[in-house]
């Protein structure tokens, strides 16, 4: 297969997965500052939401001050923003339809429908009330998107790539949001273990769809290290850090060539300290430090993935 | 004008022809709810498969479909052999043609074209002077327009011989009548053409650089901004070979490779949907971001085909298209079984009065123009436009030619109030490597606009299905 298509189904697939992501990020975030109105906390949710969906200057230079209103606006409809929902959605159009021959129609259809849903719609809805609905949307259409890619492309090199793109980019984003919320709970909170602490703890959950799963899984109260053992160690948890590098080594195994040899030591490395590590000894060094050193793992990853298969980023 | 229009489907007195009555006897038997239901189908069809093209200088990313009418333009068997008898003597000259200008120039040389029509002309490239290409071919892939005038016979209209477009349609258009109306199929005997992506592709084999045994043939696109990325796409699948731009390639060891996700992967026939100017930024124009830097080097050492060749432009530009009868007789000994359109060029004097003085009767056509742009048909024009045309003629008369309007024949299409007749013309797909091969047909173009006589999918026009009868 030619480096560019596989770059662009690639790129499609992490671009559908980021608009997601930021979708359930965003969500957290807003259920989050209900819980808090008012107070502090509020806003320093809000402006780690902007820390984890990228830059934070452009966002300065255009709106100022860490608003609540200014970051929905700049992350979900600002066409000037390319980390925004409406830019990730149009960069998955754009490397769909570079690659349109290669797609089956149906999936085709599914992303530009999206993309032409999104460019018409009126960011007025967002306003208030109207953004759960918006972000359920988002995540809908996601799995839309990857039900259709699942359903209906040929299992080869077409389909593995865009697998690739979905994981490596979904590990990036859950380490990110747990390590930012998970950051500012356990050290801003004055009453841990106290109601609002709860509240706290199962938005993030939520934010992963994990909140029932948590449940069935532990059958007892929410406490961090259990929350960061499902983000991070279960790989039964469809959006776990675990679980997405059982893809991503499985995957690079089956895409490899003759120069991917070390890209594929490097992530059967990461893959195994996840499969053998203990959240306790992750804890006991420092759950920031691990989930920093976790993402730069997987930005090299996505580096060499692009040197050894797609087009380099230089 | 219209009165002295040539009818594929019926004579001047109404009768249907004979070709044409096993599909008119259908046609009357056809309900008209079942006719617009099947045409609500081939619209819905074409558009959720996506066949668009996008159109220049609207509004950027504009991509429309191009219409489709459902009524088949007929041609039967012996007529077509004639035609393809005349198009297979063509292309062989215009061959042979390329293939002496770029190395002993005999024609030049015996006083038959001004050498410095060809030489000076824009399209030649000194850069292939001397180059021996793969079986002497230079235009593997021709699409010859071809129109039938008042009293039915046929002219070549202009010879297509760098990157023509339209087979997808042809395909597509069969693919959808026989979609559409099964029985119509069993009922009359017409040739296929669905072979033309195999034939295309083993003429692509047969060209590979010498020694070559299992050669990798690619395909070459600008893009998917291009008006034909749909035809460059479909053709690439149909085949089954790889769709690739310019960034895809590199040159390395005198050789061309594609990047893939298993290492590079030599190249050895690029069949090129991209102009001449654009192949290598580092011998043609510099600010080509679609090309491959070193391409012609390699191409120079023999270590890759490109199809067309470079520098065909040459043989299809309309100050050259009117000696193309005189290289038929010079090259093969033959006279030509086709007919070209006496063309008046304006860069004589005498020719050039003479077209000042009759410009309401002729078409104007820019020399280097092509797509139904900057061109004037006469009869069709307002005293506004045909004054602004002259000045544009005097400015500089060496940039135009000028023929005579034909009126093109008309065929039957499909209109909001029933049936019409508009007028047609024919471009077959002629394809040179070890030998001429032609698909039966080609792809018809139809100007949808009462009268209109421009058929150009860029200027609204549509297309219909060709079909061959089979004696």
């Amino acid at each position: 297969m030619l480096s560019r298509t596989a770059d662009h189904l690639y790129w499609m697939a992490r671009y559908t997965e980021r608009a997601e992501n930021l979708a359930r990020m965003l969500d957290v975030t807003q259920r989050m500052s209900l819980l808090h109105a008012g107070s502090e906390g509020n806003e320093s949710g809000w402006a780690s939401a902007l820390t984890i969906a990228g830059p934070e200057a452009p966002y300065r230079a255009k709106h100022g001050e860490v608003t609540p209103a200014g970051v929905m606006s700049w992350l979900c409809f600002d066409a000037d923003n390319p980390s925004s929902i409406i830019g990730c959605l149009r960069s998955a159009r754009e490397n769909a339809h570079a690659v349109r021959g290669t797609l089956t129609s149906e999936l085709w259809e599914t992303i530009n429908d999206t993309w032409l849903k999104v460019r018409d719609g009126d960011p007025a809805v967002l306003a208030g009330s109207g953004a759960g609905e918006f972000f359920d949307w988002v995540k809908f259409r996601s799995h839309l998107s990857r039900g259709v890619t699942i359903g209906t492309m040929l299992q080869d090199e077409a389909l593995w790539f865009a697998r690739l793109g979905t994981y490596l980019e979904r590990a990036d984003s859950t380490a990110r949001i747990l390590d930012v919320h998970s950051r500012r709970l356990l050290a801003g909170v004055s009453d841990v273990g106290g109601a609002s602490d709860y509240y706290q703890w199962s938005a993030l959950l939520r934010s992963v769809s994990a909140f029932e799963v948590y449940r069935r899984v532990y059958r007892d109260r929410i406490t961090p290290l259990r929350v960061a053992e499902l983000f991070i160690l279960r790989a039964d948890m469809p959006r776990s850090l675990h679980k997405c590098l059982n893809e991503v080594t499985e995957l690079l195994d089956m895409v490899g060539n003759r120069h991917s040899g070390e890209t594929a030591r490097r992530a059967g490395i990461l893959h195994a300290s996840l499969h053998f590590g203990r959240i306790e000894d992750i804890f006991a060094g420092g759950l920031h430090a691990f989930l920093g050193d976790f993402v730069g793992r997987i930005y090299d990853l996505s580096d060499r993935i692009a040197n050894d298969f797609l087009i380099p980023k230089h | 004008m219209k009165a002295t229009a040539y009818d594929e489907m019926t004579t001047a007195d109404g009768a249907v022809r004979p070709h044409y009555a096993a599909f008119a006897a259908w046609l009357a038997s056809q309900p008209a709810e079942t006719l617009a239901r099947k045409r609500e189908e081939a619209d819905l069809v074409f558009h959720r498969l996506g066949i668009t093209f996008a159109v220049y200088g609207e509004a950027e990313g504009t991509e429309r479909l191009i219409p489709f009418d459902m009524i088949p333009r007929i041609l039967p068997a012996a007529e077509w052999s004639q035609l393809a008898a005349g198009l297979r003597q063509r292309v062989r000259a215009l061959n042979a043609f390329l293939g002496d200008i770029y190395h002993d120039q005999e024609i030049l040389k015996a006083g038959h074209i001004p050498a410095m029509q060809v030489l000076q002309n824009v399209q030649y490239r000194p850069e292939m002077q001397g180059l021996d290409v793969p079986g002497g071919i230079y235009a593997h892939i021709a699409g010859v327009d071809l129109v039938r005038a008042g009293a039915g016979e046929f002219y070549v209209l202009e010879d297509n011989l760098r990157v023509p477009s339209g087979v997808s349609y042809m395909l597509e258009d069969r693919r959808m009548m026989m979609r559409l109306f099964p029985d119509l199929f069993a009922r009359c005997r017409v040739a296929p053409v669905e072979h033309y992506p195999d034939t295309l592709q083993e003429v692509l084999r047969t060209v590979a650089p010498i020694g070559v045994s299992n050669p990798t043939v690619a395909l070459l696109t600008p893009g998917h901004f291009n008006s034909a990325y749909f035809e460059h796409a479909f053709l690439a699948q149909q085949m089954g070979i790889e769709l690739v731009e310019g960034q895809d390639l590199f040159v390395a060891d005198e050789q061309v490779f594609m990047r893939t996700t298993q290492g590079p992967r030599q190249v050895d026939v690029i069949y090129r949907r991209l102009d001449d100017d654009f192949l290598d930024p580092l011998a043609f124009r510099q600010d080509s971001m679609l090309g491959v830097p070193g391409l012609l080097s390699v191409y120079r050492a023999g270590r890759v085909t490109l199809a067309n060749a470079i520098g065909t432009g040459v043989a299809d530009d309309k100050s050259i298209y009117p000696y193309v009868p005189e290289m038929v007789r010079f090259y093969l000994g033959e006279e030509p079984l086709l007919n070209n359109v006496p063309t008046y060029m304006l860069r004589k004097p005498d020719d050039l009065a003479y077209v000042l003085d009759h410009l309401p009767e002729l078409v104007v056509k820019e020399v280097h123009g092509s797509g139904g742009y900057g061109m004037l048909v006469g009869p069709a024009a307002t005293k506004q436009e045909i004054e602004d045309f002259r000045a544009r003629v005097v400015a500089a008369p060496e940039k135009y030619i000028a023929q005579p309007t034909l009126s093109l024949s008309t065929c039957p299409i499909f209109v909001e109030q029933g049936i019409a007749p508009r007028h047609i013309d024919l471009r077959p797909f002629v394809l040179s490597g070890r030998e001429i091969r032609i698909v039966p047909g080609g792809l018809t173009r139809v100007a949808l606009r009462e009268g209109s006589l421009v058929v150009n999918s860029s200027q609204g026009g549509g297309t219909k299905d060709t079909w061959v009868l089979e004696d």
